[in-house]
């Protein structure tokens, strides 16, 4: 199968620094949840993958990290032959096999009960989720847990209700669970297993 | 293959090097795995997250984990201290620093409250550390069961089901033979409520300083191979019993130099008669306080 070279765009143009300013970034954010953390965007992949999804993917996926893309980007081959071609990341078709999942759109985010979530023994075995977040309302959750000096209220990223009610139902598998990550326009957010929602009304 | 090299060697000026590393040392590939320990041990923080230590250019025990994890981080945005039980001139000390700066071409400090990122061995400096600062722990023995139970299937299995009865029982066993817990360096500490972690040879009056600390903490072991971290504002407690607390070791004596009380303290042996004098392992803090720039009012 012959790929369209041409559409093929460059990836970091300083592979060292902007790798290591996109890992301080997710570090940080998964440092401090649900903080978002500024994240510097030199890059233009090809739509609909983000700029911000593409450092993300360029800093943290290579050959040893099955990487599983939501219909949308798996349907673009621009997407598809960028993020091999960049990363060398095995794409897969099961969410199950992914340490990384890109979705993006909150709603095109794998259940999480698909995903694998590491065992007792070796929790680091479990996804990451890479979501481009979405307007929430305002104030739908509140967040406590390492990381959090108290509590600070979240809008949920505009994820689904079911999503978020599993996400707080796996605080209980500990350590086991799946971590997460939310990117807004020149911004990334985290929320590891560790973080603790309550979601406030009925949603 | 050789004669080629010689060529190719020639050609260049005299002044570049041979070997040409990546920025940071450690290459690409390396750094993104280490990255990815990383954030699984931040996120499950004070589980021990196995990585494929590499070497570096110092020998095993001397810092190659907190090394590697210090490379995997640092950018030339960032300024660097690097304490050798509380000093910032001793060997290990100063040639961490300048290894940094040769290949990472990051600035160094020896101010505390100046440094992004903080390694040390065996310390936490005296001065708070505030949001936004990163310090990196070099660690020895990043299992706090293995002398306890030298299997390693055995101390996975122990942690992955919560079942720390044997260091409890060991810290019985001191308070029956000495009347207290006798440990004072790397004393075992409970993180977030779920691991029990070492917090590598720092002396158990710095085990305080860990606790809802605004810094993240990082922890390298490179003999070991095992990296793990804490999260700010988590909960780090040491271990202890309600009718035997735990005791940070505490001074009776302030510093003979600058004077200040409350702070860790080394014997420094001045002649051959037995004579010694108590002064600060911090030495940056020592500096500062007997020259008068107080380091009080640094961010919390």
């Amino acid at each position: 199968m012959s790929q369209p070279t041409a559409a093929l765009t460059p990836g970091f143009a300083h592979p060292v620094h902007d790798a290591q300013r996109t890992f301080r970034a997710v570090l940080e954010a998964m440092a401090r949840p649900l903080t978002p953390q500024p994240l510097g965007v030199p890059l233009t992949p090809p739509a609909p993958l983000t700029a911000e999804a593409g450092v993300v993917v360029l800093t943290l996926c290579d050959e040893q990290t099955p990487l599983w893309l939501d219909e949308a980007l798996r349907g673009s081959t621009e997407v598809t032959t960028w993020i091999r071609f960049h990363t060398g990341a095995p794409l897969v078709d099961d969410a199950a096999q992914a340490l990384f999942c890109l979705a993006s759109s909150p709603h095109s985010a794998p259940p999480l009960d698909t995903l694998n979530l590491g065992t007792d023994q070796e929790p680091h075995h479990s996804a990451t989720v890479i979501i481009e977040a979405a307007e929430g309302a305002e104030g739908s959750c509140t967040a406590a847990g390492p990381g959090i000096r108290e509590s600070l209220t979240w809008n949920g990223a505009g994820l689904p209700p079911r999503f978020l009610k599993d996400r707080q139902r796996l605080t209980e598998a500990f350590p086991r669970g799946v971590d997460l990550l939310f990117l807004t326009p020149g911004a990334v957010s985290g929320l590891p297993r560790t973080t603790r929602l309550s979601l406030i009304g009925d949603i | 293959m050789g004669g080629q090299a010689m060529t190719l060697t020639d050609q260049r000026p005299a002044s570049e090097p041979r070997i040409v590393y990546n920025e940071g040392y450690l290459d690409e590939q390396t750094k993104r795995a280490i990255r990815r320990a990383l954030l699984k041990g931040v996120a499950i923080p004070g589980f021990q997250v196995p990585f494929a230590s590499r070497e570096v250019p110092m020998p095993r025990g001397w810092g190659t984990g907190g090394v590697q994890v210090t490379a995997s981080i640092i950018g030339p945005e960032d300024l660097l201290k690097v304490i050798d039980q509380g000093a910032d001139d001793t060997t290990n000390a100063v040639s961490i620093r300048q290894f940094f700066e040769r290949v990472a071409g990051s600035a160094s400090t020896t101010h505390t409250e100046q440094a992004t990122i903080i390694q040390t061995r065996h310390r936490i400096p005296e001065t708070p550390l505030a949001a936004g600062q990163t310090i990196v722990y070099q660690v020895p023995i990043p299992e706090p069961l293995r002398f306890l139970e030298p299997r390693e299937t055995e101390t996975r299995r122990l942690h992955a089901l919560e079942e720390y009865g044997l260091m409890y029982v060991k810290l019985y066993e001191d308070i029956a033979r000495y009347g207290h817990i006798a440990k004072t360096y790397d004393y075992p500490v409970r993180v977030n409520g779920r691991y029990i972690m070492a917090p590598s040879p720092i002396p158990s009056f710095d085990n305080p300083k860990m606790h809802m600390s605004p810094a993240l903490q990082l922890f390298g072991a490179g003999r070991e191979k095992r990296i793990y971290a804490v999260p700010p504002f988590t909960s780090v407690e040491s271990l202890g019993f309600e009718d035997h607390p735990f005791e940070p070791q505490s001074f009776e004596r302030p510093c003979q130099i600058c004077g200040s009380e409350g702070v860790y303290l080394d014997e420094v042996i001045t002649d051959d008669a037995g004579g010694a004098m108590f002064v600060c392992s911090d030495t940056d803090y020592c500096a500062r306080t007997s020259s008068g720039t107080s380091t009080e009012g640094a961010p919390q």
